[in-house]
């Protein structure tokens, strides 16, 4: 059952940009994790890890220790990290392991990703016309949007002014300077109507979950939390996402709606039970649109809940309380674990200059990337 | 006198006074692929039959790209200094499919959402030899 998993070891190599390779921060976050956990390496029965961009995570048994332990590497774009942590969840429900590793990390050139056409299905003369940049794809998603349910570019703007503010108060962040409503407005026009400053950068960091079966969870850490849902979907027919040169006239949901609805229903609680939340935020338009999605309100009820400061850490539904993509920078394999550690840090009241002001029991976390797919997790003390 | 090359064969009839997109229709599940691909997404079948898309259309979304993409995959000739702003928008053309094209206008103003729009080629790079390689772009309709 749902409550039989525990987080019982969160650790992170802080995000940024770093001098040591994306393995060195995975393996310094898996210690932190252990440590956190009171356990040992040779505690760990089961390990699941990845990254982008920065290496087969199994090489590093050589650092950590030659214990023999099964060491799947989990390679599924921006749900790696999502991944790699369901595919622990699975393991202990299954009774394979009774201690579980997941980990991510990784290290990004700077500037926007240059994708490979070929390695996405995709003809060259997509990648040739200049059709090819998720950048571009992020701007029309969110034009359309703002269009059809009367978002403003005001409210677009506070989501990173919010974000930025929260990652100010976050040690681990890697942009620690708030910015103001102008500063995000005025900024470079990267992709109409995003700003330079509406938009996370590829980054590095690390993180890792140490994951326990419930009854034996205490035995490590005295504020374990419980993973009540892990959910992974890929894309229905008619979602709308990036190197897509059509789509189809007879529209359908994101992967992010089905893979919310089942991580609600797996866990036996819905949107409105949510203490906190984090969701996908590599612009400011997605941070809006995933609300939605993720089912925490209608469509167009962004506007009112944005601007009268509801999701600030002290309103009434904090969203992206560590400061989200936006000022963490996006580190693809550990981006998805970021969100489930700064939850947990959350839920154990143990976040400091960014805790959030209400008393909390539960936590939900989105993330969500290309192809086209959505990893969602329910959380409760 | 320089030759107007294709970026991609298949992609839009050319030479042409009237150029059209290429797509595939498979009628089972009565969706319109473009380009034309061998399966249908939504039903897996195989049965495609290429079409000939209509050459107008409506603007579904719109952005302006901003900055110069990085080159490969882009493959203008353009440098951080000469690069000037392009719009990339998704036409819908009729019930059929909507399409995602390069527009001809970068300018903010002179885009909306639902705006009629019409299929043109342009030149948006150049060969060894010096010919122009063409794309297929939508135009604002002029009224």
């Amino acid at each position: 059952m749902a409550e039989d998993v525990a987080i019982i070891g969160i650790g992170m190599h802080p995000f940024g940009r770093h001098e040591n390779t994306g393995m060195e921060m995975g393996a310094y976050a898996a210690r932190a994790a252990m440590k956190d956990a009171g356990c040992d390496w040779s505690d760990v029965n089961y390990a699941f890890g990845g990254s982008a961009s920065a290496g087969n995570a199994d090489s590093m048994v050589s650092t950590l220790g030659l214990t023999g332990l099964p060491f799947i590497n989990v390679a599924n774009g921006c749900a790696t990290g999502g991944s790699a942590l369901i595919s622990a969840y699975n393991a202990i429900n299954a009774g394979a392991a009774d201690v579980c590793m997941a980990i991510g990390f990784d290290k990004h050139e700077k500037g926007a990703f240059a994708p490979d056409p070929a390695s996405h299905g995709v003809g060259q003369w997509y990648g040739d016309t200049g059709l090819m940049l998720t950048t571009q794809f992020f701007g029309m998603k969110i034009q359309r949007y703002m269009h059809q349910f009367g978002i403003s570019e005001s409210t677009l703007a506070k989501v990173a002014v919010k974000n930025f503010h929260n990652g100010s108060l976050n040690e681990n962040a890697w942009r620690r300077q708030p910015l103001t409503e102008e500063e995000v407005l005025n900024s470079l026009m990267l992709s109409n109507p995003l700003t330079q400053y509406m938009f996370c950068s590829p980054g590095e960091g690390g993180v890792a979950l140490v994951l326990a079966r419930g009854d034996i969870a205490k035995k490590f850490q005295k504020k374990p939390v419980y993973l009540r849902s892990a959910v992974l979907r890929s894309r229905p027919f008619g979602s709308f996402e990036v190197f897509n040169s059509w789509l189809s006239p007879d529209r359908g949901n994101s992967p992010s709606v089905g893979a919310a609805a089942a991580a609600f229903k797996m866990a036996g609680m819905g949107p409105s039970d949510m203490d906190i939340v984090q969701v996908q935020d590599t612009e400011s338009g997605a941070e809006i649109m995933h609300m939605a999605e993720c089912g925490f309100c209608e469509d167009g009820e962004q506007e009112d809940l944005i601007q009268s400061g509801a999701t600030n850490l002290d309103g009434r539904l904090p969203i992206n309380t560590d400061g989200g993509c936006l000022a963490n920078g996006e580190p693809i394999g550990a981006s998805g674990l970021r969100q489930v550690y700064e939850s947990a840090l959350q839920l154990r009241g143990d976040a400091g200059a960014h805790q959030v002001k209400k008393p909390i029991k539960t936590a939900f976390t989105h993330v969500y990337g290309a192809p086209g797919i959505s990893a969602c997790t329910v959380l409760s003390r | 006198m320089t030759t107007q090359i294709p970026v991609a064969e298949e992609l839009f009839t050319w030479p042409s006074d009237s150029p059209q997109l290429i797509g595939t229709r498979f009628p089972e599940s009565g969706v319109t692929t473009f380009p034309q691909s061998k399966s249908c997404p939504k039903s897996g079948s195989e049965n495609g039959e290429r079409v000939l898309l209509p050459r107008r259309g409506t603007l579904w979304s719109w952005t302006v790209q901003g900055f110069l993409p990085k080159s490969p995959p882009y493959a203008g000739k353009e440098t951080a200094k000469t690069f000037k702003p392009y719009g990339v928008g998704y036409i819908q053309l009729g019930d059929e499919v909507i399409v995602e094209s390069r527009l001809t206008t970068a300018e903010a103003s002179e885009l909306k959402i639902g705006m009629d729009m019409e299929l043109v080629i342009i030149p948006f790079s150049t060969d060894d030899a010096g010919n122009d390689i063409v794309t297929y772009a939508f135009a604002p309709v002029k009224k």
